[in-house]
């Protein structure tokens, strides 16, 4: 008798037993399966490395820079700078959602107004990245890079490449997109009428996982 | 108390602040200056154990970020631990994916160098030096 008159307590609802809004939770399951769909991609790169006998060296192939005469031999350097950009935003974003638990609007929209801007400076650098290699002649299957070892590569290297990259471009340009609306909200009001600024936090989930992601795909790509 | 979507929105969870916030910042900002040594050491080195091994540190400090991100700037250290294992248990997929898939790899790569000397031949033999605008560095004798 008294497990039964005990039971009702933790089965009478009105209890989140994870303790986190609905939104958040989906919110985090769907970037679990956005990582797979990453580690999907970057695992087949990983196999075709592998299976292959010569690779192009990435400090060969990312050596230049923005408005750097021709020829200038700068590896890792470009790239380096990008990290560093998606890194500042996704602090700028914590920072938004810190000030959202505070209830203070114009803290959310000042962060937020940052984040776009770093959002914004890592497309601008992907874009002359991309438009830079294309001139030299890569695109998906074209490969004007040489091995490491000197012997003649496959389109295999670009095709990852750009299609990575690619993908996680159009997750930071959806990224933005959303920190947009979530400003054009915020400067609404919508939030402070709702009573708490959850929304911005699932943003910022998103966000976080853009610069997670980054972080990969710059160890794998430009680093190893 | 019921739990309500206000209720969970002002709860108050141990952690975060802005001391950890830039705290967090200088330890990633650190790990990938550290990446970036590494990686211009690494440059021009031959194959071989040295260049293994600064490759497997650099993936332990890619590792180290990861975690520094997923636990303090999406706050998954400070929820509660059943939804934390909801989401690192799935992951641990990626331990068999990685192994598998690499170890699949590589052994195609030895199968196809063992039995296909067309193949290994092939793939050794130096590319023709061609003339493409933009790659002056590695073409010397450009007219």
């Amino acid at each position: 008798m008294s497990t039964v008159a005990n039971t009702p307590k933790l089965w009478g609802g009105g209890k989140s037993p994870f303790n986190i809004e609905y939104g958040k939770v989906m919110m985090w399951y769907f970037l679990m399966s956005d990582a797979f769909t990453f580690g999907a991609f970057l695992i087949a790169y990983g196999t075709t490395r592998f299976a292959t006998n010569g690779w192009p060296d990435p400090n060969e192939v990312f050596r230049s820079f923005p408005f750097a005469p021709e020829g200038v031999h700068a590896p890792l350097v470009f790239v380096s700078i990008m990290t560093f950009i998606l890194i500042i935003s996704s602090v700028t974003m914590v920072l938004a959602v810190h000030e959202g638990h505070a209830m203070n609007k114009k803290g959310v929209a000042k962060y937020l107004i940052w984040t776009i801007i770093g959002g914004l400076a890592f497309l601008s650098c992907q874009a002359w990245e991309w438009t830079h290699l294309f001139h030299e002649g890569a695109w998906w299957g074209r490969n004007p890079f040489i091995n490491a070892d000197g012997s003649a590569s496959t389109s295999n290297f670009t095709n990852f490449f750009f299609t990575i990259t690619g993908f996680h471009g159009f997750h930071v340009f959806s990224g933005v997109v959303i920190n947009v609306i979530m400003l054009i909200m915020t400067l609404m009001g919508k939030f402070d009428q709702r009573g708490h600024y959850l929304m911005i936090e699932k943003a910022g989930l998103y966000w976080h996982f853009v610069d997670l992601v980054w972080v990969f795909v710059f160890t794998c790509f430009y680093l190893i | 108390m019921e739990h309500t979507i206000e209720s969970l929105a002002h709860e108050h969870h141990a952690g975060g602040g802005r001391k950890e916030i830039y705290r967090v910042t200088i330890i990633l900002s650190v790990f990938t200056v550290i990446e970036l040594v590494i990686g211009f050491g690494m440059i021009g080195m031959p194959d071989g154990f040295l260049r293994s091994f600064l490759k497997g540190v650099i993936v332990i400090f890619m590792l180290a970020k990861a975690a520094y991100i997923v636990g303090y700037f999406m706050h998954l250290k400070h929820e509660v631990r059943n939804f934390i294992m909801t989401i690192v248990v799935p992951l641990f997929l990626f331990v068999w994916f990685i192994i598998a898939f690499l170890a699949d790899g590589n052994s195609y790569k030895n199968l196809r160098n063992n039995f296909d000397r067309h193949h290994k031949e092939s793939s050794l033999e130096k590319a023709p030096v061609k003339e493409e605008h933009g790659s002056e560095s590695h073409t010397g004798a450009a007219e």
